[in-house]
């Protein structure tokens, strides 16, 4: 307390604002000195209903909390207040949460439901924020609650949100491994999503999840090479990561040719280190060289290289290091150049950044120094650098050394030797040793050069250089017994151990060169002995050792001498070579056989040590990691894959029709209209000034028109798709689109007839499939989805027929055309237009052939009906009416004949999606104008509406002339509650309280998924989130078509396809055993899975199961379906 | 100088070694995150402010830092990286201050590193400078700042035009309207520029006069050998862009020479293709001060050194002082005045005092430092400025065998020294004129002259 006192007397009471001033309280100098009341004073402000208070109170804890003292005792004061209306309080409770909440868990558990309550607020920002802090809290009792709530998360119609929920996986991962399984489908589901918001965050929680999934990267990768340039920074440097493992495992080696081609030609300095591998390689390489065909980079190869190319400029050194990295380990040799350039820049940055650039600069010099030659003078070193850059700059000078420039490089390292930093010249030394043995011709300069160092002043100079020297000579002893001869003087001088130990050892090595010195030093040192260093000692006794056996005339008693001192030595490993030794050359009576070779033992030739790199070899590690950098394997690291022997099939990253992506994908695709990307957008689109919000509540018409078009185009994108094409397409402007189709068209070369009719066949055809999948045939409850497959071909042949009118011509002579034409290209156009009206159509909307049509034309490709298959399927989702009941809609009264003075008002629920905002019931009302006066200004009102809920109004109906009706498309957003929505109805004279009511039934929308995922997703909705009930099934309905028929009936829900075929075509093959249905959608607010499971038996009680996160859905919904089944 | 690190005992206890099973399923769960912790170091090794985005770590893990330090002779010879049986610490040093990071598994070390500093300069942003007293007196707002610039150890929000909507920087106005009303300094509303589809503007700017101000600021980084020649000379540029504009513009800036430029590298605002295709910087530019580019200048162009010295620093056989004599003279100024002419000499440690005589400027010597520091100022071509005199040594000590170097630095107004023009600068998508300003000066970056 003492401490957090004397922090504010520290600031001289200064009046600051994130510092509260303790001392002008005067209650709180004295209490909060005294232990058994501190904080008394806090809890007090936190329990005042002033916001002020509480809000001093809080920044004091947090100011606390950073100076890590302990202020745990606080925490139910604190807690308290999370439900606080005040954001500024609410920041600083969450912080305080997140540090505690782990330590306190039943208190913290108190305010989940406060974050429980955020995740349904209408502001996103507020259900990030929820989200955030609830996955921070680190207790283990909430791991449900927190997937509940990242699965709801990831599939928010918010980027923010979902990004929040990419980032909260991790969380929960390391709060409970358990539930990998269902973050993985999570992370699947996220790695799809389009925005390069979520793009980084989600690759972050795959790398920290899921590393070893690189399978769930296939169908994303081009999207994400395509997307990179505009994620954020940090999500780049992640990205490209986890992309360099991806190639490794997914590319051929593309410098596998040359490496084969160049063998025994161009090697580098460090080329015997390919030496032991060669060998155990060869017979690969043959195998290799006789199937070698030419080698042709994957596309998808050469994507990622020219997508993360012009990331190099970035101002983030830690992306451009990520680039390099990423072009070190994956592209073409010729290519790797260009990294080069962008890391010296890097070198002009914080020294700590220096620091890291040069660590993998250096172990790239080893590897490919040809690339950083041009850059030579970059490397050169300055007296202000700290040590530690100048001998990493050193390190890359020497790396680089080569016959050409070594002139240069040794006149620089003249230099480097004359400076104050005596490590660094120590290093100097070293690298001028490297720098001799690797390069022939200056062997002997360096060596002079080295030589003179010997008389330097400076003890640890010359200590390294008697090192470096002994070292060299090794090499060609022969030539040098002067030197050594110098050598051996210095014994008298120099002090340092490890350079006594070298001049020791050379002398001992080569006495035959200096057969009159060598005994004298012996000699010397055999006065000394005592007073040495263990390692000098261990010299001393070798250099005994071997004089004793060239020359044992005049050492021998020297020899006995030294072997008796060492004897008694106090360090048990120089006793230890002492006994060894003796044994070893003393010839005794009972020696053993290996006396015999003891000159052979101890004068054999030793190899010359190779002066390596440290940096060698280190690219092992990948570089720009932690493991790289410590040269040790980090915890988490996840190893560099070796590249394959043969191409993985690279159709894996085909997106073909993207099955389920694609269903999903709408609203995502309507997203990515929106937030265009930055850089695209040279093709001159206005995109950065939108922002990503006008997504929600206002998408505007035209926006839902654009993806109408974009969806009507998807024929067009799979083809474009299947051709290996990215999808850039996808977020090209509508009008390119409807050139796009116009194109393939007058391609086609086909009579427009044909064409016209074939299209028109393919939809029909989708009809059937449609209808296949779910019994009853819908007829006249037209789709919006039916519309899409209508509108490519309607667009596409009307735009065949008028190629030379302009677009807005034809856009005008649509507008003309009255609504109540049955020509298909209305359709579209009033979608666009306005698309209240493309409702309004439906009635008159003339539908595709019946399924009785003619079987597909020959000139139908087969994969084009596979396609359309898929599209289908696809479809399902959105295609309520596929799936809803044969009868027509039932309808409620919303206001009565008589009531309404002659109006009468009905609703039902189209079961259609509300394409403003798919979070809404879409209420269909009809106007009927009994009266004898017409009706004017007929709207809606909203009057009292639950929290929560929201009205997307229908436009005000103008005039309802006498005994006309008129039908509107509303949308009520019920929250996922069968509360009934207020409303007001207005006409020009009256106003009528009226309400809608939703059976539970209608607040879903039908969701497809196949057999195996119901099963999975049930899995998890068990316990609480089961309902099981048994019911007697009436006769009459006992035959599938009946369940099938009264459970949609009842519910909007999609029928789950039974059995392994997809479509489940028919029933004609009866699945084995009673036969089961199932049927899946989710909630039109929150998107929880609904699924219901009705299990026939032949004899006794069926049984009828509800799954659903929400219960009270779910209890609701068993009492409608089972009296739709029993009734 | 890996040697220390490798003698650490590599973590055994926290996690297994992944090498050890390749089955990929049974990868070991480690803890996930990159950055775990951040400690505020001040120059004496205090830890003054802690924040950690999991759950605690002591402070005894920064010992391992404190060892590290007493061991470097400098705050930048500590290795930015330690490896310490249970976590990495990866450190900064900044205005005097350390920035230590704890992560405790495989994470890119430039990553941590690049965003530690982009904390600092968020910090110099907000609050002017990035000092202990600065931090401490805004502890509650660092504090918010860490929360929303990282989550779970992962950058979130960095762009500083993001931040300052959810957290508003302090002013002196403000602070005194907090103190009288009780009020504070965080926002109301909730921000709204995370959402935009540009992350670095935020929406809705408004000026009375609409300003958008380019600095063009080259610095030549050169060494100069004994004898006057130039061993290598380059010159690094950056354009740095104060822009008050109302609303979205959209800004183009060419150049009359872009292909003087070399290696560029360029704020995200700036749109790549653009540069590639037509070798003009076209972007939406953040509200306020920010880096718009950094360049570098084509080498094959011989780079002007503005300025010579001649120097004679000799010291006595005897080993009892010394002789220093420097005369400084302009060279290639392009007509320009040089300005600002300092240099700077790190004496050798034998060193003790000096007893000089300036023709211009003043000198000071630090024996404690051993830097000798002579400020020059505007430098006349027609007399030249000279500092001579005598160099105390210590006694008995020998002669110092190590030649001092001589660091310069300088400024030259209205110059870029690469020729480097700007074109124009044109705004579209907004209606109205801004005033439109370009300078340019020339300084010296890394200059040394050896001896």
């Amino acid at each position: 307390m003492s401490a957090s006192s004397a922090f504010s007397d520290e600031k001289g009471g200064s009046s600051s604002v994130g510092e509260p001033e303790y001392g002008h309280d005067p209650a709180s100098g004295g209490i909060f000195s005294s232990d058994y009341k501190r904080h008394d004073d806090l809890k007090e402000m936190l329990d005042s209903n002033k916001d002020s208070l509480k809000l001093e109170a809080m920044k004091r804890i947090v100011a606390m909390i950073a100076r890590g003292k302990n202020t745990s005792d606080l925490f139910p004061a604190v807690v308290k207040n999370v439900a606080c209306k005040n954001i500024e309080v609410k920041k600083l409770v969450y912080v305080y949460l997140v540090r505690y909440a782990e330590e306190q868990q039943d208190l913290a558990l108190l305010s989940i439901s406060t974050f429980q309550r955020g995740l349904k607020d209408p502001n996103q920002l507020i259900r990030a924020s929820a989200l955030r802090v609830l996955s921070s809290i680190r207790v283990t009792i909430i791991v449900p609650i927190m997937m509940l709530a990242i699965k709801e998360a990831a599939s928010d119609m918010s980027p923010y949100v979902r990004k929040t929920a990419a980032h909260a996986i991790p969380k929960l991962y390391s709060l409970d491994p358990e539930q990998k399984d269902q973050l993985i489908e999570v992370i699947e589901k996220l790695l799809a999503d389009k925005t390069t918001l979520v793009a980084g965050s989600v690759v972050m929680a795959f790398e920290e999840v899921c590393p070893e999934r690189i399978d769930l990267i296939h169908k994303n990768y081009r999207k994400l090479c395509n997307l990179l340039v505009d994620v954020e920074e940090w999500g780049q440097v992640v990205i490209i990561n986890m992309l360099t493992r991806y190639a490794r495992t997914q590319f051929l080696n593309p410098n596998l040719n040359e490496c084969l081609l160049e063998e025994g030609g161009e090697s580098t300095f460090y080329g015997s280190d390919a030496d032991q591998d060669e060998d155990e390689d060869e017979d690969k390489k043959d195998e290799a060289l006789s199937k070698r065909k030419p080698y042709v980079m994957d596309p998808d190869h050469r994507l990622l290289l020219r997508n993360t190319k012009p990331l190099l400029q970035s101002r983030n050194a830690a992306v451009v290091m990520a680039v390099a990295q990423l072009y070190f380990h994956l592209a073409p040799k010729a290519e790797v150049g260009v990294i080069a350039k962008a890391l010296v820049r890097l070198l002009r940055s914080h020294s700590e950044v220096q620091y890291v650039v040069l660590q993998n600069v250096a172990t790239m010099t080893i590897k490919r120094r040809g690339m950083f030659e041009p850059y030579l003078k970059s490397f050169y070193i300055r007296s202000t650098d700290p040590t530690q850059i100048k001998v990493l700059k050193l390190e890359v000078l020497t790396n680089l050394a080569s016959e050409t420039n070594i002139s240069t490089i040794l006149r620089e390292f003249q230099t480097y030797i004359k400076s104050m930093d005596k490590d660094f010249v120590a290093a100097t030394i070293q690298a001028i040793g490297r720098c001799a043995t690797h390069i022939g011709e200056v062997r002997d300069t360096c060596l002079n050069g080295l030589v003179q160092l010997l008389s330097n002043r400076d003890e640890l100079v010359v200590a390294e250089s008697v090192v470096v020297i002994k070292k060299l000579l090794q090499m060609q002893p022969e030539k040098h017994s002067d030197i050594i001869k110098h050598m051996a003087k210095l014994t008298d001088n120099i002090q340092v151990p490890m350079a006594r130990a070298s001049i020791l050892w050379l002398i001992g090595e080569y006495c035959e060169h200096v057969p009159k010195i060598a005994p004298d030093v012996l000699r010397k040192m055999a006065k000394t002995f005592t007073n040495e260093e263990d390692i000098v000692k261990l010299q001393i006794i070798n250099l005994a050792a071997k004089l004793y056996l060239t020359n044992s005339k005049q050492t021998k008693l020297l020899t006995q001498y030294v072997l008796n001192l060492a004897k008694y030595d106090q360090n048990y490993d120089i006793r230890d070579r002492a006994r060894f030794i003796r044994q070893l050359i003393v010839p005794t009576d009972k020696c053993g056989a290996l006396s015999k070779y003891a000159k052979k033992l101890i004068l054999a030739l030793k190899p010359a040590p190779i002066l390596e790199s440290p940096f060698k070899d280190r690219d092992h590690f990948q570089l720009g990691s932690l493991s790289h950098l410590l040269n040790t394997k980090a915890g988490g690291y996840q190893e560099l894959p070796d590249w394959p022997q043969d191409a993985p099939d690279p159709s894996v990253r085909n997106v073909e029709v993207p099955e389920w992506t694609k269903c999903s994908s709408r609203e995502k695709r309507k997203e990515k209209k929106v937030e265009k990307p930055f850089y695209s957008d040279s093709e001159g689109e206005s995109g950065p000034t939108e922002s990503a919000d006008s997504e929600s509540d206002s998408a505007s018409s035209s926006a839902s028109g654009s993806e109408q078009s974009g969806s009507g185009s998807e024929e067009s994108e799979e083809s474009e798709e299947r051709s290996d094409s990215d999808e850039e397409e996808e977020e090209e402007e509508e009008e390119e689109e409807e050139e796009e189709a116009k194109k393939r068209k007058t391609q086609k070369k086909e009579p427009i007839e044909a064409v016209q009719q074939s299209e028109s066949e393919q939809s029909s055809e989708e009809e059937v499939k449609k209808r296949k999948v779910s019994k009853p045939p819908p007829r006249n409850v037209s789709e919006s989805e039916s519309d899409d497959d209508e509108d490519s071909p309607s667009d596409s042949s009307q735009s065949e027929s008028e190629d030379s009118e302009s677009e807005a011509e034809v856009k005008k002579k649509k507008k003309i055309t009255p609504p109540k034409a049955p020509t298909k290209p209305v359709k579209k156009e009033g979608k666009k237009e306005k698309k209240e009206m493309s409702l309004l159509d439906f009635d008159d909307f003339e539908p595709t052939p019946s399924p009785q049509v003619t079987p597909v034309g020959n000139f139908l490709s087969s994969s084009l009906v596979t396609d359309l298959e898929g599209l289908s399927l696809t479809d399902t989702v959105l295609s309520p009416a596929t799936i809803s009941p044969s009868g027509s809609l039932k309808s409620y009264e919303l206001l009565h004949r008589i009531t309404g003075e002659g109006l009468w008002v009905e609703y039902c629920f189209s079961r259609q999606p509300f394409l403003p905002d798919p979070h809404m019931v879409a209420v269909q009302i009809q106007f009927t104008n009994s009266a004898a006066t017409e009706a004017k200004s007929l709207r809606l009102e909203e009057a009292k509406l639950q929290s929560g809920m929201r009205v997307k109004e229908f436009p005000e109906i103008e005039v309802l002339p006498a005994g006309e009706s008129a039908t509107v498309v509303m949308g009520v957003d019920f929250c996922d509650s069968t509360q009934a929505a207020n409303l007001q109805l207005c006409t020009h004279s009256r106003k009528f309280f009226v309400s809608i009511q939703p059976p539970v039934g209608e607040l879903m929308t039908p969701s497809f998924m196949t057999e195996n995922e119901f099963k999975k997703e049930q899995g998890q909705l068990m316990g609480m989130n089961e309902i099981t009930e048994k019911l007697q099934l009436p006769e009459r309905c006992q035959n599938e078509h009946a369940i099938v028929q009264r459970v949609t009936a009842a519910a909007n829900l999609s029928r789950v396809p039974c059995g392994s075929d997809k479509e489940c075509s028919s029933p004609a093959p009866p699945p084995p055993g009673p036969p089961v249905h199932r049927f899946a959608g989710r909630t039109v607010t929150s998107g929880s899975l609904v699924l219901v499971t009705v299990a026939t038996k032949e004899s006794g009680p069926s049984q009828l199961t509800i799954n659903c996160e929400k219960m009270v859905i779910g209890t609701m919904l068993v009492k409608d379906i089972l009296l739709a089944l029993t009734q | 100088m890996n040697g220390q690190l490798k003698k650490c005992h590599i973590a055994t206890t926290s996690f297994i070694d992944p090498c050890s099973s390749h089955n990929l399923d049974s990868l070991p769960i480690v803890a996930v995150e990159m950055i775990h912790s951040l400690f505020l170091i001040n120059h004496s090794g205090d830890i003054f402010l802690e924040k950690h985005w999991k759950s605690v770590i002591g402070r005894s893990v920064c010992d391992y830092f404190f060892e590290a330090k007493e061991k470097a002779a400098e705050p930048e010879d500590v290795p930015p990286v330690l490896q310490t049986p249970h976590h990495y610490l990866i450190s900064i040093y900044r205005d005097r201050l350390f920035f230590l990071s704890v992560i405790q598994t495989e994470a890119p070390p430039l990553f941590v590193i690049e965003f530690l500093h982009r904390v600092v300069e968020t910090f110099q942003d907000y609050f002017g400078e990035c000092s202990e007293t600065v931090i401490k007196d805004n502890v509650v707002t660092v504090y918010e700042l860490l929360e929303e610039m990282l989550d779970n150890g992962f950058p979130l929000a960095t762009e500083s035009n993001i931040l300052k909507e959810m957290i508003r920087p302090p002013t002196i106005l403000r602070t005194m309207v907090n103190t009288l009303t009780g009020t504070s300094n965080f926002e109301e509303r909730l921000p709204s520029g995370q959402l935009s589809a540009i992350p670095w503007r935020r929406s809705g700017v408004k000026y009375t006069n609409n300003e958008a101000y380019f600095d063009v600021i080259e610095e030549i980084d050169a060494i100069v050998d004994k004898s006057g020649t130039t061993l290598c000379a380059e010159i690094q540029g950056v354009i740095e862009a104060c822009v008050k504009l109302t609303g979205m513009p959209d800004l183009t800036l060419s150049f009359m020479n872009p292909r003087l430029l070399d290696d560029v590298s360029f704020h995200p605002c700036v749109r790549f293709k653009r540069w590639e295709a037509e070798r003009v910087l076209s972007f939406i530019p953040p509200d306020g001060n920010f880096t718009l580019m950094s360049y570098h200048v084509n080498t094959q162009n011989l780079v002007a050194i503005p300025v010579y010295v001649k120097q004679n620093i000799s010291f006595f056989e005897s080993g009892s002082g010394g002789r220093l004599d420097l005369t400084a003279g302009p060279k290639q100024t392009m007509g320009k005045t040089v300005e600002g002419l300092v240099i700077t000499i790190h004496m050798p440690k034998a060193v003790l005092g000096a007893s000089l005589t300036a023709t211009q400027g003043s000198y000071t010597y630090d024996p404690a430092t051993k830097v000798l520091v002579w400020d020059i100022g505007r430098l006349n071509p027609q007399k030249l400025p000279n500092l001579r005199g005598s160099l105390s040594l210590q006694a008995g000590a020998p002669k110092p065998e190590d030649n001092p170097s001589i660091n310069i630095a300088l400024k030259i107004q209205q110059l870029a020294i690469s020729g480097l023009k700007v074109n124009r600068l044109d705004m579209y998508g907004e209606k109205y004129k801004p005033f439109k300003g370009v300078k340019y000066v020339t300084k010296a970056g890394k200059f040394q002259v050896r001896t």
